[in-house]
């Protein structure tokens, strides 16, 4: 049962993400991103991950993709795809590409089975309670910090897009 | 209460390494192969949910709770990066009316 819902998760994730890069039009591209964050919340479920599941539904599938679909609404973007002006580029990408990954991917699955032990197993780990506390008291610092990024991020997108003068579309 | 749910017994942690090895591939090639700045920039939180993957699956497998509060900052930082990432390529869309990367070669020489 678990074993399926894995695989299919995995094959949908695989499927969805191989979409972002091949699709033409980039709304389907949005959109299949969003499924792809869809199937890693399952997978974050699956891992007994319950708040940062909820986490990444809310920032990445609603926040994060909400402000990419805004800026292609805005772009009115003509459709672009692989071009045969670069095909030698592609295909010496992709040879480099699926070198990399096929010798890691051989690693590990020639690799010790590992699975979780018994003797110090916390399946709590994953709750608000806890990532709360431990965010709290051990990451506290890193978490203040985060806030004053977010400031200067914020104020560094509104100062790039503010509208210069001379400026008459758009 | 405390006992081990049944996917830490029947899966191992290699076929998450995997899955998180092909996503990140695939956001590696996204990368380079189109020109669209928007689908690069897609391609990179591509990459970056797959070493998100890879940090819970090991803070869910040894029981530390360090690799799930490190997922929670690289989601909040992502967020700051798409926001000021945006603003960019929309500013790059006013220059020169596309986004396309190809196009923004004025420091070739």
């Amino acid at each position: 049962m678990v074993q399926n819902l894995f695989y299919f998760l995995s094959f949908l994730a695989v499927l969805s993400a191989l979409m972002v890069i091949l699709s033409k039009n980039p709304i389907h591209s949005v959109l299949y991103l969003i499924l792809t964050f869809f199937t890693l919340s399952g997978h974050y479920i699956l891992l007994n991950a319950q708040f940062l599941s909820i986490v990444n539904l809310i920032v990445y599938a609603g926040a994060i993709m909400v402000l990419f679909l805004f800026t292609i609404m805005f772009l009115n973007l003509k459709d672009d795809s692989f071009t045969g002006s670069r095909l030698f580029f592609h295909l010496g990408s992709g040879l480099v590409v699926f070198t990399l990954a096929g010798l890691i991917i051989m690693k590990v699955a020639t690799a010790p089975i590992a699975v979780a032990d018994d003797a110090h197993f916390d399946s709590q780990i994953g709750m608000v309670e806890n990532l709360g506390k431990v965010l709290y008291s051990k990451f506290l610092v890193p978490f203040e910090l985060v806030s004053v990024l977010f400031l200067s991020a914020m104020v560094g997108a509104v100062m790039l897009g503010r509208r210069e003068k001379g400026e008459k579309n758009f | 209460m405390n006992q081990i749910p049944e996917i830490f017994r029947v899966i191992p942690v290699n076929n998450f390494v995997i899955l998180a090895v092909v996503l990140f591939s695939i956001g590696i090639l996204g990368v380079l192969t189109r020109r669209n700045a928007i689908i690069i920039f897609m391609s990179v939180e591509l990459m970056l949910n797959a070493v998100n993957l890879l940090f819970v699956t090991f803070s869910s497998y040894k029981s530390d709770p360090a690799g799930q509060v490190f997922v929670f900052f690289i989601m909040a930082i992502a967020a700051a990066e798409v926001a000021v990432g945006l603003a960019i390529i929309v500013m790059i869309y006013r220059r020169i009316r596309s986004t396309d990367v190809s196009l923004l070669n004025n420091l070739k020489g």
